[in-house]
């Protein structure tokens, strides 16, 4: 166990060099913030001098290699726009975004699996079929749009909820959260749902597929011969088997989550990470969007290693590489 | 008897406490949405439109801009005793945030602040540069010198916001943001800055400029342009800025709402390259190099200029939210001419300069141009494109984002590229745009033509160098006058800008597109 996740350790921090490169060429090869950003009655001199002010002058091996030698020290650098330490401004919208994705996988989660277990328990009745319907729905319309949607339908006709933004927040351990809050919740079920869609009808189909092959196997059927009721076969037997694909996409799709809510937040005006993202990416503000990578990376590598460890706590049967059965 | 007695009392009671209760409704917020992000509070960090928009409503600059662009007085008024000098007397009286006076101190303070900051891609040294003395002569008055005659000096300092030299000594960024730097002497004290989603301000009850109607002010940070819209149909805001072109007309029918417009400073031309003989994308309709550059010919470039019909553009692809453009700066702003008028639409007369500069088949160009910056620029380019088509010019466009699009037209990647351009007074746009391009002086910073003129340099040199507003301006015109005839650039159009609001409200357009809640009035 230990041997694996020291494994894991250096094959993520592998990664995280190669993405830091790969974003320094990238954005090198785009263009120079300072010619953006610069004030427009700036001269050739001004130019020059934030150019230097900014350390883009130098070749990029140079770049690079203080960028590295900061990075083991713990410092990013800072954002060129806002002027404060570029980690700092990402765990500064960190709580918006995680917020968002947690909230997003609640719905998917909370509804998905009931319906997608009635709809494997039924699959040829109206209401199984129904689901099934509605899931392709869900995959197939563009998120921009049902985002888009959901805003005219519930704000600007009903008038039910607020369209944009987030709602009060209230600090719980030193994060800001705002699902605390009345004012929150509203803000925050429709950039929820709208997120949560696409993951819901995955959640669905998944569900449904893993129990129509679970009521086949020969453990229920030894089970309703044993006398047991369906009901309790259903939430005893065949749910705990099937969770192990739930959770493993589960896991997986919280990761893109949160670092794909780019959308959403954009739509919502949600004051996420995903939105600094784009918006330093129109800027290049390259602390920003290097650490932004950096931190997505390394939640990928976290999130994947708790899933692998949540398969072995589940499913008996698997066992972590490395070690010998 | 004593029960009914007591009855009566709480009754009464009740009732004398109903009365006095503050009525909920009472306090008089806005709402308004904003369509870019406000990356600090720190007044003098970077340059960007949308921080000064939030900026400025919490400090106050020596020289205000009114709303067709000129300089008015803002928390000073001044003279000029000698073409080197410049006397800033304050406003006596003036509050800042936290009760303290304005004086001469915090003014010499706010303008050598500049020079002290560090890691800005933009800063605002470019505005203080010109000062070369500072003097304090006694608590409410500060002399200026500069090195030269300088009488672009009031459109400068119109930027640099003034703070208070004891809250922000030694202040970082981070210190603005969180408000404990932030006091200023403008309108509103800033609240609470959430950075990516709103401002919120509150009334500066000591404000010189007298009692505003508007209690708290919340600054909505909303990019999406559906969304802005949905924003304020739905109530959430109650005014918007830069309303999206598609939505205005919808939006103007709305019963319970009403639009504010005006001609807006930015100025859409083309830029075309004069300094080189085989500049990028500039070929023979064949594709073959040319032995020497067409658009070096001011015939060619007339032709040109006289092939776009500027008024289909403004009809048809903007939506009538665009005026056909002849000078560097919008019709309100300093230095406007108003005896240059748009070239009108010509096509027979373009083919026949072209035949006569010696392009009888006319050449090929590319248009470059950014897709992610000024009103449907892509769409102008490729309606430009094809007006040049149609005298023989084949055109192709080329539309990038503008990360992308600055950084190679530096570099000189384009023949000919569109660029949108704000300004505050003629000059300071021509010295910018069409002057030679020389570092040392900052002239020509964005000339990327490389139009050389000497004799429009020495105007525009001259122009700035005269203090007097009125002869200054006369200069001004003179060099836009030369720069029209010489077409140095090739002008498209003035943008109109929309705000959207409550019909209750009132606003006064503004043409630098600034939206500031001071000027929100209700009707």
């Amino acid at each position: 166990m230990l041997a694996f996740a020291i494994r894991r350790l250096l094959q993520s921090i592998a990664v995280l060099f190669v993405m830091s490169a790969l974003v320094f060429v990238g954005v090198y090869a785009i263009g120079n913030p300072v010619d953006i950003l610069i004030n427009p009655q700036a001269d050739q001199a001004e130019i020059a001098a934030a150019t230097r002010a900014l350390g883009l002058d130098q070749p990029l091996w140079r770049q690079y290699w203080s960028f590295l030698a900061g990075a083991l020290a713990g410092d990013l650098g800072k954002s060129f726009a806002a002027n404060i330490p570029a980690v700092q401004l990402i765990l500064e919208r960190m709580p918006a975004t995680l917020e968002l994705a947690l909230g997003a996988m609640v719905i998917a989660v909370v509804l998905g699996i009931p319906l997608g277990l009635w709809a494997g328990l039924r699959p040829d009745s109206v209401s199984g079929r129904v689901i099934m319907a509605g899931s392709i729905l869900g995959f197939s319309l563009p998120t921009f749009w049902v985002g888009l949607m959901l805003i005219m339908v519930f704000s600007v006709w009903l008038g039910w909820l607020p369209p944009t933004g987030r709602g009060e927040t209230v600090k719980v351990l030193g994060v800001t959260v705002s699902f605390l809050t009345w004012d929150g919740l509203q803000h925050l079920f429709m950039p929820a749902l709208n997120l949560a869609l696409f993951k819901l009808s995955l959640l669905i189909r998944l569900t449904r597929a893993g129990t129509r092959e679970a009521l086949a196997q020969d453990y229920v059927r030894f089970a309703r011969a044993k006398g047991l009721t369906m009901e309790r076969v259903v939430r005893v037997h065949v749910l705990k088997n099937i969770m192990i694909p739930v959770v493993t996409v589960t896991g997986l799709e919280f990761g893109s989550l949160i670092a794909f809510a780019i959308v959403t937040e954009t739509i919502f005006a949600w004051p996420g990470m995903g939105k600094l993202l784009i918006d330093s990416i129109n800027v290049l503000d390259r602390p920003v969007i290097v650490a932004y990578l950096l931190i997505i990376v390394l939640l990928f590598v976290l999130i994947n290693l708790i899933v692998d460890l949540a398969y072995t706590a589940l499913d008996p049967r698997v066992r972590l590489a490395g070690r010998s059965t | 008897m004593a029960a009914r007695d007591v009855t009566k009392a709480v009754i009464l009671w009740l009732g004398v406490a109903a009365a006095c209760w503050p009525g909920g409704g009472n306090a008089a917020e806005l709402k308004i949405g904003l369509s870019a992000d406000v990356t600090t509070m720190d007044p003098h960090f970077v340059a960007a439109q949308p921080n000064l928009t939030a900026q400025q409503h919490v400090f106050d600059s020596l020289v205000r801009s009114d709303e067709r662009s000129r300089p008015v007085p803002g928390i000073a008024t001044w003279s000029t005793p000698d073409p080197l000098t410049w006397e800033f007397r304050l406003r006596k009286g003036v509050k800042f945030h936290d009760g303290a006076e304005l004086t001469a101190e915090d003014v010499v303070f706010s303008l050598e602040r500049p020079y002290t900051i560090t890691g800005s891609p933009g800063g605002f040294q470019t505005y203080v540069r010109p000062i070369v003395a500072k003097e304090i002569v006694d608590r409410y008055t500060v002399r200026l010198k500069t090195a030269a005659p300088y009488g672009a000096l009031l459109q400068d300092l119109a930027e640099v916001m003034i703070v208070s030299k004891k809250a922000a000594a030694q202040a970082t960024g981070e210190d603005f943001d969180r408000g404990k730097a932030a006091i200023g002497t403008g309108p509103f004290k800033l609240a609470r800055f959430v950075r990516g989603s709103r401002i919120e301000l509150t009334r500066h009850d000591q404000y010189w400029g007298g009692r505003l109607p508007w209690d708290s002010v919340t600054l909505l940070i909303l990019p999406s342009d559906p969304v802005r819209t949905a924003a304020l149909l739905s109530g959430q805001v109650d005014a918007i800025e830069h309303v999206p072109t598609a939505d205005i007309a919808r939006l103007r029918k709305h019963p319970q709402l009403r639009l504010a417009q005006t001609v807006s400073w930015r100025t859409i031309f083309l830029h075309v390259d004069q300094s080189r003989d085989r500049p990028p994308g500039v070929l023979s309709r064949a594709g073959q190099p040319l032995d020497k550059n067409p658009l070096r010919d001011v015939r060619v470039r007339r032709a040109l200029s006289k092939a776009i019909n500027r008024e289909a553009i403004a009809e048809r692809v903007m939506e009538g939210l665009a005026l056909p453009a002849a000078n560097v700066v919008s019709p309100s702003v300093f230095g406007h001419n108003p005896a240059v008028k748009p070239e009108p639409y010509d096509p027979e007369g373009a083919m026949k300069l072209l035949a006569q500069a010696g392009y009888p088949g006319g050449f090929s160009v590319t248009i470059a141009t950014p897709n992610n910056r000024y009103m449907n620029d892509e769409q102008v380019a490729q309606t430009v494109a094809q007006m040049f088509s149609r005298i023989g010019v084949a055109t192709k466009v080329e539309a990038m984002p503008l990360s992308v699009y600055f950084g190679r037209a530096r570099n000189k990647d384009f023949g000919v590229a569109l660029l949108g351009w704000g300004s505050r007074a003629a000059d300071l746009a021509l010295r910018s745009l069409v002057a030679t391009a020389a570092p040392d002086k900052g002239y020509g910073a964005w000339n990327w033509g490389g139009y050389s003129n000497p004799g429009l340099d020495q105007l525009v040199a001259r122009s700035l160098g005269t203090v007097d507003p009125a002869q200054r301006e006369a200069v001004a015109r003179e060099a836009a006058a030369l720069a029209a005839a010489e077409v140095a650039f090739i002008p498209l159009h003035y943008q109109v800008v929309t705000w959207a609001m409550r019909s209750t409200l009132s606003y006064t357009a503004r043409t630098d597109e600034f939206t500031f809640a001071h000027f929100f009035k209700p009707r």
